[in-house]
Parts: structure tokens; C-alpha cells; sequence
């Protein structure tokens, strides 16, 4: 077998394994599951009765910016599985085993990409019962799934490093809810940007975040003519915005997280 | 070439300041096996990872099967299997998938995977639980599960690291038989452990380590005989009874005087003899009227070993009824 199919054949089989662990602990599933149909409904109901957006319903506005901070949220799962991985011993196996030596992370990242597609799907037919639509083609609507699970990819492999650091799944979790959160709220998520304070609105304007959810609104057809996105670059061109960060977080994060794989032992 | 399936010669690993491995020479002939003694925090641990291509040392060199594990370590991981001091099983796959899955990533087809799967299943007494997920399996079971693994693609070398640590008495004798007839099948294996019991049961030849560095090495009797034999020891009622003792078998101590603790009233003297002279010691504390509460002949543990290699005990050595569990929770300071 060639390097490159050595890589993929043991790259399935560790996703696999990690799959029939979804399978096998339904509580997993359950709060994948169950919290994105929280946030959509209390985002829904509480914030929208509250905030109004110029042009469009606030489920239409809100369904794109809760798929972004589900997905990116959901990569955390990275970093906590490998931590555990870690603790129990079983990357000292997959290291002394003569295996590709980035299959344990590549099918990690796989298997937590799968369990974001379970999640964006339920969150689109809850979004569906409660008034979202999507007002575009069905290629430009697969676009716009395709960009949220492709920048939650990249966010996986910045985890993956993180739980190879850290090593305590409980840690990873807390660190990471301490970076995603404002990066999720400093953002065009669920409320317009415009009357943010200056610092904030330009923070707002270039986080890749926002780019991720003005991205699938474009492409979900979920904006209206009176709602004005901010003239900054990345707001104007959110698409290839998004693209790039997925290659340059893919470019530094693949490596260097291999790497640090390579040369960490259980304890 | 030579037909020892591992070489390791002047073999350093620090850890920052720690020095974990201050110059480690060692050779396993093919087809026998190797014991690996010392404390915790001695350096076995670091030499097996090293060996198993997980740590690259910072001095010397090390060889399996002829490959170097720096510059070969992707062949030298097709040729050995690893069992870690915690079972490194994945406790949500059955245990099947863990065998298949292992065997799998060994470069074994689909179906061979699966044969092999079967048949340690069978060996290693897991076939009615092969269905289960290994969440549910006893820390014995999980043990057998992790040794299964890294047998599946029969491995010329096997690193057992404390494979007996943690398990219950009966676990322990079964591990014991399934490692004896491994090297029954000509596997070469490197084992480490705290108990001289273990090594001495299963071991063709031992090194005893401490603080990084080899402080013995030979075969079973060899050390015992640097220790210096058995024992016999024996507790009294009172205080007189014990002055009567050490009068009354003074002559029966073969090459050292007998010790005498007055506050445990038990007195040990070295021996020869073995069942003979206890019957003769018994005879002479009999006519003395030397009210006797315990007596028996002691052979040398590792601590003996350790006391007589080093001046100090092996103090910080695990007990053998430590969960295994509770060790996967600890975390340690990297040293190992």
C-alpha cells in the first residue's frame, strides 16, 4: 500500500472507532442534540422578542448565526476526546503501532465533523419549524452548510493541539468556553453590528466568526435590502474571508499538531 | 549477527533537570525473557517507551530485533507489541473491535484481523464477553484484553510494563500462565515489575534498576544469593522469651548473627537448611519452653534485594492491592 493509503485506511479506521463511541454513549447525542434545539428556541423567543432586525424575521437572522456558533462550540469535542485518549493510555498504544502517523487526529477531526453534520441537521428542521427559511438554490444553500462545517473543521484541529497541551478533557472544556464564547458573541451572531462601540464593531467586522455567519446568510438568502452589512473587506467579501482562515488555521494547525502528537506520551 | 532481539547500550533520557536514565546497558537473548525490576520512578517504564519507539533517548543507543528505534522506529513498531502499565483499551469498543481495530492498524487484511480477533478471544478467556463493550470488563479482564492486542499480529517482541499491577492474587496467577506460554511459543519478552515473586516465576534472567542506573543483574538465584538466602523469623510472647530464643538458635544462623527487636519481640536470623532447620529450630524453642506466637522461613523479596543492593528499601513501591483505576486518575510528574 502507498504512504497516502495507508494514511486513509487507518484514518476510516480510527474514524470508526470514534463513531461507535457516539453510537455506544446515546448521552452524547442527546446533548448534541438537544442543546442546539435549546439555543434555537430561547434565542428565538426570548431575544426576538426583544431585538428588532431591519427586513427580515429574527428566526431568518438568527438561524445562520446559531449554526455558526453550534458548529465551532461542537469542534471542542476535539480537544476534550483527545485529552481523554491521552489520559487513558490509548495514544501510547496508537503510537507504538505501525500506523499513519496522522491518522489518530485526522480521524478524530472526521469523526467530530460527522457528529457536526448530526447537529447542523437538527438545528436546520428546528429552525424550520420555528419560521426560518431558506430563500436561495439548493447549491447555494449546500455552499453555506459546506462553509459552517468546513471552518468547524479547521477549529477542530486548533482543539486537537489543545488537548494534546492540556491533557484533562475537563480543562479543555473550560479553556475553550472561555475563547469561543466572546468570539462567538463579539460578533454579527445575533444582533446587527451597527450600533456596537467603534472598537467592538471593528473587532466584530474581522472576526472570522462573522464572516462564517454573513457568509451563510448570503448564501441562505436569509438578508434583506434595508439590512446593511458593514462596509469592512471581510463583511463585503465574507466568503473568501472564511476560506482563508480555514487555510491558514489548516496550514499552522495540521503540522503543529501532528507534531506535538509524535512527541507526546501518556504521562 | 548477534540473537539477542534487544540491545540497549549507555542508554540516557532526562526530563529537564531529572536525570530518568543515567546510562543503562542491557541485552535480551531471543526467545527468553527479561525482568525489569526496581521502585516506582526507577526508569523501567522509560526504558520500555523508549524500546517502544515513544521516547527518543538523549544519549546512547537501543535496538529490537536488530532496528534501531530512532532511525527505524516505523519497522521496529511492525515487529513489537506494547501492553502499558493501564490497560489501553478503548472502553467503548467490544472487546473484539478493540482486537480488530488494533489488528487492523497492524496491516493485517479484514480477515485475518478477524481470525486472530477470534482466536485470542478464545486464549485469553473473552470469548462471552467479546460482544460487550470493555466499559463492563473486570480490571483483570481488561488486562487480558490489552495483552491480546498487542499480541494480535504476533510480535517477535513483547513489552509487558507491571502486567500484573493492580490485579487481584487470582487474576495475577492466570496473567502468569498466559505469559508462560507465550515464551512457551518462542516470543521474546521484556517484562517490568515490583514484585521479585513475579520476575522469579517468569523471568529467564533479571537487571534490577534504581534511579536510572543498573544496579544488578543475573539470573533468579544469582541475586538471591546477593541478598543472601532465606530467613528464618519468629515472633515470641514476652521479652525473656526472646533472649531464650536468641541463646537457643544462636548456632543455627549462617553467616550473620540473629536480630533481635525487643519491641516486636521477633527475632530473624539467615539460615540454610530450608524445612530441616525450621523442624530443628522448632525442636530447640520447644525444649527451651519458649512460648512461640509465629514462625516460618522467609525467602527474599524485592525489598531484600533493594535493601542489601542499596542500603534503602524499595519505599515507594506500589502495593500490590492498588486499583488500577486510581492510578489512571493520578497524575504523576512526568518522570516515568
Amino acid at each position: 500500500m502507498s504512504a497516502l493509503a495507508v494514511a486513509v485506511s487507518d484514518s476510516l479506521t480510527i474514524t470508526r472507532r470514534n463513531l461507535i463511541k457516539v453510537k455506544r454513549v446515546p448521552d452524547l447525542i442527546v446533548f448534541a442534540t438537544l442543546s442546539p434545539i435549546m439555543f434555537v428556541l430561547l434565542f428565538r423567543y426570548v431575544f426576538g422578542s426583544a431585538i428588532p432586525v431591519q427586513g427580515i424575521s429574527y428566526a431568518e437572522f438568527l438561524l445562520p448565526g446559531i449554526f455558526a456558533q453550534t458548529v465551532v462550540f461542537g469542534s471542542t469535542i476535539t480537544g476534550a476526546s483527545i485529552a481523554e485518549d491521552l489520559q487513558k493510555g490509548l495514544i501510547d498504544r496508537f503510537r507504538s503501532l505501525p500506523m499513519a502517523r496522522s491518522a489518530v487526529l485526522v480521524g478524530r477531526t472526521v469523526a467530530d465533523l460527522g457528529l457536526n453534520v448530526l447537529t447542523i441537521v437538527v438545528m436546520a428542521l428546528t429552525g424550520l419549524a420555528v419560521g426560518w427559511r431558506i430563500h436561495s438554490s439548493v447549491g447555494e444553500a449546500a455552499a453555506g452548510f459546506l462553509l459552517l462545517l468546513l471552518f468547524a473543521f479547521a477549529i477542530s484541529w486548533v482543539m486537537a493541539l489543545v488537548g494534546l497541551t492540556v491533557r484533562t478533557p475537563e480543562v479543555v472544556n473550560n479553556a475553550s468556553f472561555i475563547v469561543i464564547f466572546p468570539l462567538t458573541f463579539i460578533a454579527n451572531t445575533f444582533v446587527p453590528t451597527n450600533n456596537f462601540p467603534s472598537v467592538l464593531k471593528t473587532i466584530a467586522d474581522w472576526n472570522p466568526v462573522s464572516a462564517v455567519v454573513q457568509a451563510a446568510r448570503d448564501l441562505f438568502g436569509n438578508t434583506a435590502p434595508s439590512l446593511q452589512a458593514s462596509d469592512a473587506w471581510a463583511m463585503q467579501h465574507p466568503v473568501p474571508y472564511v476560506l482563508l482562515w480555514v487555510v491558514v488555521l489548516l496550514a499552522v494547525f495540521v503540522p503543529l499538531s501532528v507534531r506535538k502528537y509524535l512527541g507526546t506520551a501518556s504521562r | 549477527m548477534s540473537s539477542n532481539a534487544v540491545v540497549v547500550e549507555g542508554l540516557i533520557k532526562r526530563f529537564g533537570e531529572h536525570t530518568a536514565l543515567g546510562g543503562v546497558d542491557l541485552t535480551v537473548s531471543e526467545g527468553t525473557v527479561l525482568g525489569l525490576l526496581g521502585p516506582n520512578g526507577a526508569g523501567k517504564t522509560t526504558i520500555v517507551r523508549v524500546l517502544s519507539t515513544l521516547l527518543r533517548p538523549d544519549g546512547g543507543r537501543a535496538e529490537v530485533v536488530g532496528l534501531d528505534v530512532v532511525t527505524q522506529a516505523a519497522q521496529v513498531r511492525s515487529a513489537i507489541g506494547l501492553t502499558g502499565q493501564y490497560a489501553a483499551v478503548d472502553e467503548y469498543l467490544t472487546g473484539r473491535e478493540n482486537l480488530e481495530m488494533v489488528g487492523r492498524l497492524y496491516r493485517l487484511g479484514g480477515r485475518e484481523a478477524r481470525a486472530r480477533a477470534d482466536a485470542l478471544l478464545e486464549r485469553f478467556e473473552l470469548t462471552e464477553a467479546a460482544h460487550r463493550p470493555a466499559k463492563t470488563y473486570s480490571g483483570g479482564m481488561r488486562r487480558r484484553l490489552d495483552i491480546a492486542a498487542s499480541l494480535i499480529a504476533r510480535p517477535r517482541v513483547l513489552f509487558l510494563d507491571e502486567p500484573t499491577t493492580g490485579l487481584d492474587p487470582r487474576s495475577r496467577l492466570g496473567m502468569w500462565e498466559f505469559i508462560a506460554d507465550l515464551v512457551g511459543e518462542g516470543t521474546t519478552i521484556l517484562l517490568t515489575t515490583q514484585y521479585l515473586e513475579e520476575a522469579d516465576r517468569l523471568a529467564d534472567r533479571m537487571v534490577v534498576i534504581d534511579r536510572g542506573r543498573v544496579i544488578a543483574r543475573g539470573t533468579a538465584d544469582e541475586l538471591k544469593g546477593q541478598v543472601g538466602g532465606e530467613r528464618l523469623e519468629l515472633t515470641v510472647a514476652t521479652v525473656g522469651d526472646l533472649a531464650v530464643a536468641t541463646q537457643v538458635l544462636g548456632p543455627l544462623a549462617a553467616n550473620d548473627d540473629p536480630r533481635a527487636d525487643e519491641q516486636t519481640r521477633r527475632l530473624s536470623l539467615p539460615v540454610t537448611g530450608g524445612t530441616q532447620t525450621l523442624a530443628e529450630a522448632l525442636r530447640r524453642l520447644d525444649d527451651a519452653r519458649v512460648d512461640v506466637l509465629d514462625i516460618g522461613l522467609r525467602r527474599p523479596d524485592l525489598d531484600d534485594v533493594f535493601l542489601a543492593l542499596t542500603g534503602h528499601a524499595a519505599e515507594d513501591a506500589a502495593g500490590p492491592g492498588q486499583p488500577a483505576d486510581e492510578q489512571v486518575g493520578a497524575s504523576s510528574g512526568g518522570t516515568r
